[in-house]
């Protein structure tokens, strides 16, 4: 990895073509080779056995070659992002196409849910309307690559769009109402009391071997971490499709079960799951009859509401606040499962 | 002696930044005076958005994600 790392610094334009060529060679490769190996196995395809095992080994390659490209664009993004350079964008700004604006940034500068409070802070302190900081801090752990990217694997284009765009306005909805509701005093006081930041856009420029550099490390980092989740997720995935008879989640997170959508925000807010175990589990419950907006939610709410991230912002919000901010979210993500059930 | 603090609230990203600046710190026979700093109003103070952030001789050298070695060696020379 240091090895490509260091070549990719001389010249980094042609690493970049030359990983894209051979990443497009992978994943072509993939089918083949996954049906291959599956023929050779000892184990009749139509047996639970076997339609497990196919899922398997075609999804765990195809999802970790998907989420490796999708991180490493991903990470070369984020370098254009910074916090800072986000925050100055957004200083001052008023009305909801500012809450469009911080959503949209959201997606593209790196977070990572540890650091929410500083940030949250940062924002504030610098002027960042409240409604337009809530924007920005539901839609950065919602709309986050690894989320895309498994949705993308398991889900195709289409699916992973929508999630996008549901995503996005999600967040600008709930920041715009959290907004309106004017609850700037139901910060704690020790936030409220801190001296005002001034905004300052960092200028400084990156050659594009460091951005290179910044995309592999996110590779390392980010897949690295999440690919025993993956793993893990799809096997459970694999399981459930091989050994869980057809419909039977149909009466559970059907359509017709008018109750399934909130039953499943409320099981998916205490859950703290990446999503890079959830997606495989719930792509395996969608073809065993549960229903697209329901299963939405439950993947929205997991990602984009937990308990830890509550405890954390605990610290900066005072109760009434951190109700409703969860309630809002958890709304906006009720009203998401419940369009997408009547609508497909 | 250089003077280290780690800011960040104990998530892993800043124990390894904590672990990383030791061994660096060790290899190179440097010594510092590594502190953690995890209370928020303090780590805000530095004007740090993104943790964990490393500061060095009173000066914020770095913010969020675990530092590089080359980077660390550099602030320890």
């Amino acid at each position: 990895m240091t090895a490509i790392a260091s070549r990719s610094l001389a010249r980094p334009k042609t690493f970049i073509v030359v990983a894209a060529l051979a990443w497009i060679a992978a994943y072509r490769l993939l089918v083949p080779v996954s049906e291959a190996v599956v023929a050779a196995l000892p184990v009749a395809r139509e047996s639970h056995l076997g339609s497990a095992l196919q899922f398997f080994l075609y999804d765990t390659p195809k999802v970790l070659l998907l989420l490796t490209g999708v991180v490493f664009v991903m990470g070369l993004v984020n370098s254009y992002f910074t916090p800072e350079r986000t925050r100055a964008l957004l200083a001052g700004r008023v009305g909801v196409l500012g809450n469009a604006m911080a959503a949209s940034l959201g997606v593209v500068t790196p977070f990572c849910s540890c650091s929410a409070v500083p940030l949250f802070i940062g924002f504030v302190q610098a002027g960042v309307p409240l409604g337009i900081t809530f924007s920005f801090l539901i839609a950065a752990p919602m709309v986050n690559e690894v989320a895309l990217a498994l949705l993308l694997a398991l889900f195709g284009w289409k699916i992973a769009l929508l999630y996008l765009a549901l995503g996005l306005a999600v967040a600008i909805v709930s920041g715009w109402t959290i907004g309106r509701l004017r609850m700037e005093r139901h910060l704690e006081d020790w936030v409220r009391n801190l001296p005002r930041a001034h905004a300052i856009g960092a200028t400084e420029s990156m050659p594009l071997a460091e951005r290179v550099g910044a995309g592999l490390a996110a590779v390392r980092e980010i897949v690295g971490r999440v690919w025993p989740y993956v793993i893990a997720g799809i096997a459970i995935g694999a399981a459930i499709h091989g050994y869980v008879p057809e419909d039977f989640m149909a009466g559970l997170m059907g359509r017709e079960a008018w109750w399934s959508v909130p039953a499943a925000v409320l099981i998916g807010v205490p859950m703290y799951a990446n999503a890079a175990g959830i997606i495989p589990i719930v792509e395996a419950l969608l073809a065993k009859g549960a229903a697209l907006g329901t299963v939405l939610a439950f993947m929205m709410s997991v990602i984009a509401l937990s308990l830890p991230e509550i405890v954390i912002l605990r610290k900066v919000l005072k109760p009434r606040l951190i109700a409703v901010f969860a309630g809002v979210v958890a709304t906006g993500i009720l009203v998401v499962g419940y369009v997408f059930n009547a609508v497909l | 002696m250089k003077d280290v603090k780690v800011l960040g609230t104990g998530c892993a990203n800043c124990r390894a930044t904590v672990r990383r600046i030791e061994e660096a710190a060790r290899a190179k026979g440097v010594e510092i005076a590594l502190t953690k700093v995890e209370d928020l109003p303090s780590i805000v103070a530095y004007g740090v958005m993104a943790t964990p952030g490393v500061v060095v001789d009173g000066k914020v050298v770095h913010a969020g994600g675990v530092p590089r070695r080359e980077a660390i060696e550099s602030w320890l020379a």
